[in-house]
């Protein structure tokens, strides 16, 4: 039984630093930008994170650092998409190959570097709990709060006329135009707000999920995290039950090797890239489902007074 | 008080189109100066190193082609992929399935057979390529999913499938226990142009392709087809062209160039299927089609710039001691210095005078 207890445990663990990254996705994707350089983003606030623990030693400063890589690289992103109205998808991917180019020559010097051994968190009293306890009471302080915000984030999308004004740029920026909102400011806070949250996610990975700094590591999260959006229908409830679906799947690979389970190991580390494609095609097939959940103007520029 | 304005030029730019790259390269060339100073590392050998070295010499010449090679073949693919907005970014796992797809065909080679493998070896990169491709035009066509998201998983994928052969079945018994094939006989090993030089036949594909490509996009009906569709989806529907014809056409093609890619280059320079076969031609080659503005002639352009850069980063590694990874980071900064640039295609810049008074 203790062996589920530590697969709840990991999902929970794997699943934060997705939720956390399509949660700023999905927060860009309200504001009708689309981000295809999470993945970018991730890496290059991974080696951030990494070298300034290596260095200070302060984890808060590493997740600092990385939130500050993620928000930088989103505000170059947003400059050149909002206000020079380059191609969404192309400026993405451009700043996914400059993040996996740039984060591997930075991070060359930190290939072999090794930070302390992370003290184990342990809420009080709950995490004695059998089984409950080691399941779900002994993470980083990170898994709970990224609960707490996907309350305060629904709060404020649904709840909030801050929330409304965001939504509304991502529906119909014209009609924002109109009102007299700052429609590209409002397009750029929330590009950077999502890739600080990016950021933070990728310098998880690097300090607390895989202490270390190899080139590549995000290995695709923020690909997955970009698919998580389209499969929550942009609900950030959703987003966050998706995240430790996905999450599952990447532990269940351990899980079934722990067990004794003969299949090649290949096979196991395929399972979330597979299951990413199987869940989007399914959930892709009811175009008009997708269409209604969808933000109206995604992916599309807006020019005032064009 | 004056200030930058954008204002929208009433048709887009012909000369900036053409200078646009040149600026790009221009900045990207710029901020490596920079990148070096700042490194501790002279400049000027920098500059040398990256669009000297790779053109000095007859050999330095061939390397250069050889690394352009599959860039262009890729490329041009995704130029009909882009062309028609479909947005493959999975070559690199088209790439792949190309180079195993091959490897198995040569690997049933033995010391008897003759040249004529060469021709089934890269018949089943192409096709290898395709079906991989296929799998996202399948899931698009009939499930809507998201072909960027469901190409780019595929890579990793198909990383996964390499790596399952190379360490599983098709591992060499006498390899010391390295994850690798055993080296094809020389029969498939595909042809060299030159003695002297590693140019392989894959340098004709590769401008047959260019030829192929331009005639397929200018000159015929489907190439026409392909790119309204890509331009104004209602006014293809009007005028009765399939966009699902276009998504599939364009899949196969960019699919069959990039599995043709991965098997030249797996029976070709490499000689066996490794781990090492995907070196980011597949990503790279994203960033020929764009430079090359998506034309096959200037990709051939493009292709051979970011072969320089690749070439320059090697060298980068064993003359002046930095990482190869400097490829990397020049390749994306030439993507976006050349995003930048494209404004100047489609707007001017002015100085402002804002007037007191008026805002």
């Amino acid at each position: 039984m203790d062996s589920y207890a530590l697969l709840i445990a990991a999902t929970l663990n794997a699943g934060t630093v997705l939720a956390i990254t399509s949660l700023g996705l999905l927060i860009n994707e309200k504001a009708g930008i689309v981000n295809l350089g999470a993945e970018g983003m991730m890496l290059c606030a991974a080696i951030a994170g990494f070298a300034t623990v290596v260095h200070t030693g302060s984890d808060t400063l590493g997740f600092a650092a990385g939130l500050a890589a993620g928000a930088l690289m989103a505000a170059i992103f947003g400059g050149l998409v909002i206000w020079l109205n380059t191609n969404q998808y192309a400026t993405g991917l451009a700043l996914s190959l400059f993040g996996a180019g740039f984060s591997a020559f930075a991070g060359i010097g930190y290939v072999q570097e090794k930070i302390p051994e992370r003290p184990s968190f342990a809420v009080p009293y709950l995490s004695d709990i059998p089984l409950v306890g080691p399941a779900l009471f002994r993470q980083h302080p990170l898994v709970y709060l990224t609960v707490a915000f996907v309350f305060a984030l629904i709060w404020f999308l649904y709840r909030t006329r801050a929330g409304l004004i965001l939504r509304s740029v991502g529906e119909s920026p014209e009609s924002a135009h109109a009102l007299g909102y700052p429609v590209r400011w409002i397009r750029l806070g929330a590009v950077v707000v999502g890739g600080a949250l990016c950021g933070l996610a990728g310098a998880y990975i690097s300090i607390i999920y895989t202490p270390l700094w190899v080139e590549g590591m995000v290995s695709g999260k923020g690909w997955i995290a970009l698919a998580l959006t389209t499969f929550a229908t942009w609900r950030p409830a959703r987003v966050l039950l998706g995240a430790y679906l996905f999450g599952g799947v990447t532990m269940l690979q351990f899980h079934l090797q722990g067990v004794g389970v003969e299949v090649p190991s290949q096979f196991l580390s395929m399972l979330p890239y597979v299951a990413t494609i199987v869940v989007l095609a399914l959930i892709s097939r009811n175009p008009r489902w997708i269409r209604i959940n969808m933000p109206a103007a995604i992916g599309k520029p807006f020019y005032p007074g064009s | 008080m004056s200030r930058l304005k954008l204002e929208a030029r009433p048709q887009p730019s012909q000369l900036w189109s053409y200078a646009s790259p040149l600026l790009a390269l221009v900045c990207t060339v710029i901020i490596g100066v920079i990148l070096f100073a700042l490194l501790g590392k002279d400049p000027l050998r920098g500059l040398q190193v990256f669009f000297w070295e790779p053109i000095k010499s007859g050999y330095a010449l061939g390397e250069l082609v050889v690394k352009a090679t599959p860039l262009l073949l890729i490329a041009l693919g995704l130029a009909v992929c882009f062309r028609s907005n479909v947005w493959n970014i999975g070559a690199e796992g088209q790439y792949i399935l190309g180079a195993i797809a091959a490897s198995g065909i040569a690997l049933l080679a033995d010391k008897t057979t003759g040249g004529w493998i060469v021709v089934p070896v890269l018949l089943a990169g192409v096709l290898g390529g395709m079906a991989w491709a296929g799998i996202t035009a399948l899931l698009r066509d009939r499930f809507n999913a998201n072909e960027i998201l469901v190409s780019l998983m595929l890579v990793y994928v198909a990383v996964q499938v390499l790596g399952y052969l190379v360490f599983g079945p098709w591992k060499d018994p006498h390899g010391y226990n390295f994850p690798q094939t055993q080296s094809f006989e020389a029969a498939t090993r595909i042809p060299r142009l030159f003695t002297g030089s590693r140019v392989s036949i894959g340098l004709i594909f590769a401008l047959v392709g260019v030829a192929g490509t331009w005639i397929f996009l200018f000159r015929t009906r489907a190439g026409f087809a392909q790119q309204v569709g890509g331009l104004a989806p209602a006014a293809a529907r009007y005028a009765g062209f399939s966009s699902r014809r276009a998504l599939w056409t364009a899949l196969l093609i960019s699919g069959g160039m990039a599995g043709l890619a991965g098997a030249l280059e797996v029976a070709g320079p490499i000689g066996q299927l490794t781990p090492y076969v995907p070196a980011g031609y597949g990503f790279a080659a994203i960033i020929v089609a764009y430079v090359g503005r998506l034309h096959p002639v200037g990709m051939v352009f493009s292709a051979i710039l970011m072969s320089m850069f690749y070439i320059g980063g090697e060298l980068a590694q064993s003359r002046m001691g930095l990482p190869k990874s400097l490829t990397g980071v020049f390749q994306g900064l030439l993507l976006f210095t050349l995003l930048a640039c494209d404004t100047l295609v489609n707007y001017r810049l002015r100085w402002m005078a804002t007037h007191g008074g008026t805002k």
